[in-house]
């Protein structure tokens, strides 16, 4: 199928509502879709036959700050077996700290345990039902989030110090 | 063989510091420690068109109790310093560091929240050699430079400070 049949599929099977919005961008459509939606969504792209989406190449945050809703993931599936690629994502609104919440789409794609849990660390958002909430790629003891636009290039002492019990210790 | 053929069955009179000094830097072993793209040229120096065995470093030690140089090759990340640390605190006095390439120098082009902006805030760094990376002419100078800089060494006069001071410490 092209990128405006299976765009086509998506909204007449969930409707305005839910597929808010298309956009064309050398001959790729991107849909974005209702947060809450976005397991269905998924299930659906998944289990549907002429579908098929039974590989997810990537999830990955975006930070439009200091645009509202702040966040979009973006889901970039593609299927092996009808040889098509397509595009989703979903707005997060982050209103205060610790508010950006989406479902976790490991139970659809186990592959996305890693990419949810770099997301998490980077952007601080947080994915419902993850079987593995941990940083994969930061220390430990960090909680900033470094992929946010507001955080700065070099962090801060506090931030990212070098060692975690010499925090403070030096300056960039 | 070798030298036995030119001592005679006499005594040999010699400068003791100067013999020590000969010693450790005829057999310093070092300890290979790749971090990043700059551990391929390490590799490099190691192997055949190079031969750092020409001066006594063949056997690259994997463990810090056997080695007496660290060679910090690449780019060393805040989460793996640490481990830097641990294992530079387990090697033997004597004991010396190189810092090679532009990373381990002062965090290369890695100006950013990720990256140690330079071991020596960490190690007492004994040679310095840039490049991004070095070929493997730039270490074997380096290396030769601190074996110049250990023949110099007073180790009974003038002993070694072994509680540098740097940045981070």
């Amino acid at each position: 199928m092209n990128q405006e049949q299976i765009a086509e599929k998506l909204l007449d099977k969930f409707g305005l509502d839910v597929v808010q919005t298309a956009v064309t961008f050398l001959d790729q459509i991107t849909v974005t879709v209702a947060k809450e939606k976005i397991l269905e969504v998924c299930t659906f792209l998944k289990e549907d036959p002429e579908l098929a989406f039974n590989f997810l190449s990537f999830v990955a945050g975006v930070d439009r700050y200091p645009k509202t809703p702040r966040f979009e993931m973006v889901y970039q599936l593609s299927s092996l077996t009808r040889r098509h690629r397509f595009r989703i994502k979903a707005l997060v609104e982050e209103s205060e700290p610790g508010s950006a919440i989406i479902d976790s789409v490991f139970s659809i794609w186990p592959t996305a345990d890693w990419h949810e849990r770099e997301t998490a660390e980077m952007f601080g958002i947080t994915f419902r039902n993850h079987p593995d909430p941990r940083k994969l790629l930061l220390p430990e003891e960090w909680t900033c989030h470094p992929l946010r636009k507001d955080f700065s290039l070099y962090g801060t002492d506090e931030d990212t110090p070098d060692l975690p019990h010499k925090a403070g210790s030096q300056g960039i | 063989m070798g030298i036995e053929r030119h001592l005679n069955d006499t005594v040999h009179v010699t400068n003791l510091e100067w013999f020590v000094n000969w010693a450790r830097k005829s057999s310093m072993w070092p300890l290979g420690f790749g971090l990043a793209c700059c551990a391929l040229e390490m590799i490099a120096t190691f192997v055949s068109r190079y031969d750092l065995s020409r001066f006594g470093m063949e056997v690259a030690r994997p463990s810090p109790r056997h080695a007496d140089l660290m060679i910090v090759s690449g780019t060393a990340s805040k989460k793996m310093l640490p481990a830097i640390l641990r294992i530079y605190e387990q090697m033997a006095e004597p004991r010396w560091v190189i810092a090679m390439g532009a990373c381990a120098c002062t965090g290369g082009i890695y100006k950013n929240y990720a990256v140690v902006q330079g071991i020596d805030r960490w190690l007492p760094v004994d040679v310095y050699i840039p490049g991004c990376p070095p070929r493997p002419e730039a270490l074997l100078d380096g290396i030769l430079q601190l074996h110049a800089k250990v023949m110099k060494e007073q180790s009974i006069h003038n002993p070694r400070v072994t509680n540098i001071k740097v940045a981070g410490r």
